[in-house]
């Protein structure tokens, strides 16, 4: 797949044809997903629970347990180096240095046990041979840069010392400790207030902008990816129905899916009353319908839905997977 | 003037906090100083950010807590004083929706068993067999179907279980009923759904509703009015349109322009806030939001203003000094309006309108035929 992000033809990440399948289930959870991400860009991956974004992103970390889940499928290629999804080593020595994630909910993933402090200075450790006070003045250093006041004493706060901001900024500093590559946040702000919220996108925004450092963020408010996004993939159900420059997905979205999921935002301005909905909900593993996996709850399916649509490419990196895009030539008589 | 069925005066709710042998004791004021009016009918939303004191309202209008201080009176009794009976009668008439469907719902019971019991209670003399047929009916009417009453809450998703909460509150034939950030847990089609069904249930029902949420949108479109509560205080009341196209408060403009717009290039220029909340155990002299406030004043860290009408008439209010001048230096926080999608864009949006409504498939009623 071209890599959608016009502006730049440089490539940190590649994913290709990767598909995943649970251990015990009929059909694949992750279904033939292609994305790529630039240095200094960031991708969105947006679509509701149980639509395969964070188990795309726990894979490409490594964070699968084994066993529990097959790669069907897939390569990954990262920094001009092809890996091996299923190649847990590997995934080891990248993971925490060159490519670093945080979570939606920073207290569970900080240890509750140890100072703030002990806990970025173990990650510097953990992937160089510096000193124990060195890795120390690196903690220190980045926690200043995350914006937390007064970090000389914060270094020695334990995480429930801390508000839930304050803690994903923390969780942030931790990731960013060892200049990666590559950020995955996965749903970082959807437990914060709004106000915080802003501070924590501005604060990435910046330190992306710092150190060039690709991000894959993961979200299902299509807000957040309206305010951060270079590019945007929308997934439904394991699969990648949209995907292109965020410009063009907001301004002409082609899929149905992305549509009604857009129409279904409550809006600060404009009319008021009801608001158009996505009907029914997301098929189980157990029940994914034979080729679109949208068809079951799209308005617009016919029988020719039963056949996989390919993500078929448009004009300037957009790529839609419908077989009625554009939908207003090709379904004018069923409105 | 209109007719109010439920009214809060002057309510203060302080928890006492620690002491014990190793902290020192406090007072945690979540609520502190709140009035309002609810008229029947009409949808009032209270928004505000996590420790505002909002829940902790919702829970003293519901008596699930007793006031520190002042009343609440419903229907016209006075919520603190009843007692027995007349209490059973309270919570048939004033119903509550949990915000989380997952923990609200008792796994081991059936839904026909969970929508039957508030009908159990409040209704004794029903019998088995009208029971189950008023269990169906409610079912129908929330979306569901019939023989969804034989199942357990895990095989339902989230959207099914709050509409599963939905209708064991409307069991007992309240008359108010309060939702807990009722869609706050739900995927956004989803939460659409639920949104649109509270909507249609109210004006079918006759229902007021109050409802705690913190997300300003779906506020739009739920509420008529409006009160925008921070560190355990109304700052600012009225209705929905006035509120949230003239904001004078400026936490409410603040609140307004953080939330992120899901349009390509229409971010909103910020009046970003710096800080956190302040702890309720120790709120800042004054105005409590002066802290963070970018307009702060020194006459805001000594004297706390109080709620004055904004605009004529409309009972709309706010608590600041100074929202007269704000107002006049920068009159619109530049909300702006979602841009204009391309032609095609414009077309297929239209289609998708149109072919949900030629659906429904989830208004309650068109659901059984």
């Amino acid at each position: 797949m071209p890599n959608p992000d016009t502006g730049s033809d440089k490539v940190l990440l590649e994913v290709r044809d990767f598909s995943l399948r649970f251990r015990g289930l009929p059909s694949d959870q992750i279904n033939h997903v292609n994305f790529s991400v630039s240095p200094g860009k960031t991708l969105c991956v947006v679509g509701e629970s149980g639509c395969g974004k964070s188990v795309t992103s726990l894979a490409m970390m490594g964070l699968l347990p084994a066993g529990a889940a097959t790669i069907r499928s897939g390569e990954m290629i990262f920094e001009g180096q092809k890996l091996d999804l299923a190649d847990h080593r590997a995934m080891r020595k990248l993971r925490g240095s060159r490519m670093t994630m945080i979570f939606q909910e920073p207290m569970t993933s900080l240890n509750p046990a140890f100072r703030i402090g002990d806990q970025i200075a173990e990650a510097v450790l953990a992937h160089s041979d510096a000193s124990k006070s060195e890795a120390e003045d690196k903690a220190l250093a980045i926690l200043k840069r995350v914006g937390i006041p007064a970090p000389e004493k914060r270094m020695r706060d334990y995480p429930h010392q801390l508000s839930g901001g304050m803690r994903q900024r923390v969780m942030i500093a931790m990731a960013l400790v060892n200049d990666p590559a590559l950020l995955i946040a996965d749903e970082p702000t959807t437990a914060l207030d709004v106000t915080i919220q802003a501070q924590i996108l501005e604060l990435i925004r910046d330190l992306q902008a710092e150190t060039d450092m690709g991000t894959i963020m993961i979200t299902h408010d299509l807000g957040v990816v309206a305010e951060i996004a270079d590019t945007v993939a929308v997934m439904y159900a394991g699969t990648i129905v949209e995907t292109g420059p965020a410009e063009r997905i907001f301004n002409d979205p082609q899929h149905p899916y992305t549509i009604g999921l857009m129409s279904s935002i409550p809006q600060l301005s404009g009319p008021r009353g009801l608001l158009a909905t996505v009907p029914g909900m997301v098929p189980t593993t157990q029940n994914m319908p034979e080729g679109c996996r949208f068809a079951t709850r799209c308005p617009f399916a016919q029988p020719v839905c039963a056949k996989e649509p390919p993500l078929a490419p448009l004009e300037g990196g957009h790529a839609v997977a419908c077989h009625f895009a554009p939908l207003e030539t090709h379904l004018e008589q069923s409105a | 003037m209109s007719d109010h069925i439920l009214k809060a005066r002057a309510l203060k709710k302080h928890f006492k906090t620690g002491g014990g042998m190793l902290a020192a004791s406090g007072t945690v004021k979540a609520v502190d100083g709140v009035s309002f009016d609810v008229r029947r009918g009409e949808t009032f939303a209270i928004v505000g950010e996590s420790g505002c004191g909002k829940s902790t309202l919702a829970r003293l209008l519901m008596r699930l807590l007793t006031p520190t201080e002042g009343d609440v009176q419903f229907d016209g009794a006075d919520v603190r004083s009843l007692a027995g009976r007349d209490l059973t009668a309270l919570r048939r008439d004033m119903q509550f929706i949990f915000q989380d469907p997952f923990s609200s719902l008792n796994p081991r019971m059936s839904v026909g068993k969970l929508v039957g019991e508030p009908l159990e209670t409040h209704f004794p003399k029903m019998s088995a067999a009208d029971r189950r047929g008023k269990v169906a009916e409610l079912l129908a009417k929330v979306g569901l179907r019939p023989e969804h009453a034989e199942r357990y809450p895990h095989e339902f998703s989230g959207g099914q279980r709050q509409r599963i909460g939905i209708a064991r509150a409307l069991a007992s034939a309240p008359k108010l009923v309060i939702g807990d950030e009722p869609v706050s847990a739900l995927d956004v089609s989803v939460q659409a759904q639920v949104i649109n069904l509270l909507s249609d249930l109210r004006d079918e029902l006759g229902l007021t509703l109050v409802i705690i949420a913190h997300d300003l949108a779906v506020i739009r479109h739920m509420s008529d009015r409006v009160a925008v509560m921070y560190l355990g205080q109304i700052v600012e009341q009225g209705d929905v349109d006035t509120v949230y196209n003239h904001p004078r408060h400026p936490y409410t403009r603040a609140l307004l322009s953080a939330i992120p717009v899901a349009a390509h290039g229409a971010r909103t220029p910020q009046t970003a806030l710096e800080g956190e909340m302040p702890s309720p155990a120790n709120p800042p002299s004054g105005c409590r939001f002066h802290t963070r406030c970018p307009y702060a004043k020194e006459r805001c860290a000594s004297e706390p203003p109080a709620l004055r009408e904004a605009d004529a008439g409309n009972g709309h209010i706010a608590a600041c000094h100074y929202f007269e001048e704000i107002a006049a230096a920068t009159p619109d926080i530049g909300l702006a309006d979602v841009p204009e999608r391309a032609p095609g864009a414009a077309a297929r949006f239209a289609l998708y309108e149109d072919a949900m409504r030629d659906r429904t498939t989830l208004r309650p009623r068109q659901d059984q035929q």
